[in-house]
């Protein structure tokens, strides 16, 4: 069995769960400063991704990055690569359609923060770099966590919009998701099956370790209680 | 002059207006809750910024919005006690207080020593290590105000700092504050909606309602001889009317339809007239000497802890508090609801108010 396409799958998940983790915490923070039409505005431009058919977003990074289009070409052009079809062109589609997930979870937790934390913090004579990775990104813990880690999943599962981007060669583009529809497609069904106990197993370590991360934090709290 | 303050923001539900300074005292803000008082605060504080007016402590300016003048935070080096004591939760008593030494370039020792120093003083030995949830409410406002004093700020600002408090701790609290404030001895800010907090700590207080507030008076100066008929409700007074100066030392109580002799000098313009509900007292009709007497019905009775509340109104008039100690209420306690019973006011004790 050739374990590339876990190998690859978890590297374009953990890469665009670091992108997604910094672009949507810093999202959330300066939208939730903005006038409420600008933001309202910005909020729907940003979910989008979330409710869209995985293709309509793929059909968009192709419309933007493609071979054919003017950016493709130069960056062609100038770096003598292409961003499509290439194994780190499924790291934009994972990006894409994962951000939504973490910048309104980063959201909600940033709403329920106590700003009068922020400004005793600032009365106090702190920077506010120091108030927001010190005050309140740990009080707003939790919310964080949740949000990367489902981001980190639908990462790693994310199949239509790779599908297009990045294509499905062997050894160079295959994710799990991906191989396991090549297989399936292909009559392979023993090979499919055991891709499918893979993706099982890595969704379900990952969905253990949320929850044992929830009960450590609540088994904190009641104690501290 | 220490402090001067002078702002306006619209808030769309009120709009703060506010002029005032402070010297080197305790200057008391007095006013009901959602007046404006915190907003003043965070004013000055500088984490909210007012539309316009200027802020100034110690010919340091904070804020000119004319010469676009708006200190940081940061740069203002004020302290602000808020009403939840914003802690941070997830740092323990130590790391809560070094976290106040940070602007300060401080060595490794001098920053202990003074956290120790601080320790001490507010009695919070052995609780080094507890999360402020882990703290009673008294523990959490003494490390606030530790934490607030370890950046020697030039002024105090403390907004409700009792309000979060159950009455049993808030008189400690209350002595041990005081005893800070003296140390302190720069210009302190005291929000409170309290009036008898006020009345003990404070030296001038201002009356705010409604967003705008009054010019600064001694505090005795409030409670004895209120100019407003909001000073007066602030300060406690239970019992108004509209009122209109009919002639020389008459004043017509219209809500009450008695007409009251007192002393209207200076006074002709008054609009409304007050008397504190624990000076005013039942009268036999032998005492002849009160030039206000007057018979009222008894419309309830209540008793309190240390006194009776009587409910009565004049003929046809709004009806009157009217406490009366234990002591006093014996010689009546025949009386009933219903009963007509005479009710007396020394002249001195009615305030003529606009």
């Amino acid at each position: 069995m050739d374990w590339f396409p876990l190998y690859n799958s978890l590297r374009i998940a953990v890469i665009s769960s670091v992108l997604v983790f910094f672009s949507g915490i810093f999202a959330a923070y300066y939208i939730a400063k903005l006038h409420p039409v600008v933001k309202g505005v910005l909020d729907v431009i940003l979910t989008l991704p979330m409710v869209l058919p995985p293709t309509v977003v793929g059909y968009f990074i192709l419309l933007l990055l493609g071979s054919k289009r003017p950016f493709g070409i130069w960056f062609y052009n100038t770096f003598g690569t292409k961003l499509v079809m290439n194994w780190y062109s499924g790291i934009f589609a994972a990006t894409i359609v994962a951000f939504p997930l973490m910048y309104r979870t980063a959201r909600g937790a940033f709403e329920s923060f106590d700003e009068t934390l922020s400004y005793s913090g600032q009365t106090l004579g702190l920077s506010n770099t120091y108030i927001f990775w010190k005050v309140r990104m740990p009080a707003c813990r939790q919310g964080i966590m949740a949000g990367t880690v489902l981001a980190f999943a639908r990462a790693l599962g994310e199949y239509g919009a790779t599908s297009m981007v990045a294509g499905y060669t062997p050894g160079k583009t295959a994710t799990i998701s991906t191989t396991v529809y090549q297989l399936w497609r292909t009559n392979d069904d023993l090979l499919a099956f055991k891709w499918v106990m893979v993706n099982i197993a890595i969704s379900a370590v990952v969905l253990l370790a949320v929850n044992m991360l929830e009960k450590k934090n609540t088994a904190g709290k009641r104690s501290a209680g | 002059m220490r402090l001067y303050v002078k702002i306006k923001k619209d808030f769309g539900s009120f709009i703060l207006d506010t002029e005032f300074e402070a010297d080197k005292e305790v200057l008391g803000i007095l006013g009901e809750s959602g007046c404006g008082k915190s907003m003043t605060l965070r004013c000055i504080a500088g984490v909210v910024t007012p539309d316009e007016g200027h802020i100034e402590l110690d010919e340091t300016v904070f804020f000119d919005s004319e010469k676009k003048i708006n200190l940081k935070p940061q740069e203002r080096h004020v302290g602000l006690l808020f009403q939840n004591y914003a802690l941070f939760p997830n740092m323990n008593v130590v790391q809560n207080l070094r976290a106040a030494l940070r602007g300060q370039k401080l060595g490794k020792e001098e920053q202990q020593k003074r956290v120790a120093e601080m320790m001490a003083k507010f009695y919070l030995q052995g609780l080094e290590h507890h999360k402020p949830s882990q703290l009673s409410g008294g523990q959490q406002q003494r490390v606030a105000l530790a934490r607030i004093l370890l950046t020697r700020p030039k002024m105090l600002m403390l907004d409700e700092p009792f309000a979060a408090l159950d009455e049993f701790l808030r008189w400690k609290l209350e002595l041990e504050l005081e005893d800070v404030l003296k140390e302190f001895g720069a210009t302190t800010l005291f929000v409170s909606h309290n009036r008898d907090e006020i009345y003990r700590i404070c030296d001038r207080v201002c009356v705010m309602n409604q967003g705008k507030s009054s010019e600064p008076v001694p505090v005795k100066e409030l409670f004895t001889t209120p100019i407003s008929r909001e000073a007066a409700y602030l300060s406690g007074c239970k019992n108004f009317s509209d009122a209109a100066v009919a002639e020389k030392g008459e004043v017509m109580a219209l809500d009450w339809g008695i007409t009251l002799k007192c002393d209207t000098t200076g006074k002709e313009d008054s609009t409304s007239v007050g008397i504190r509900s624990h000076f005013i007292r039942p009268v036999t009709e032998t005492e002849g000497l009160m030039r206000n007497v007057f018979s009222c019905r008894i419309e309830r009775i209540i008793e309190d802890v240390f006194s009776y509340i009587l409910i009565v109104s004049p003929k046809e008039g709004a009806q009157i508090r009217v406490d009366v100690s234990k002591e006093d209420w014996l010689e009546y306690r025949e009386q009933v609801p219903g009963d007509e019973i005479l009710i007396g006011i020394e002249e001195k004790d009615i305030m003529l108010l606009k």
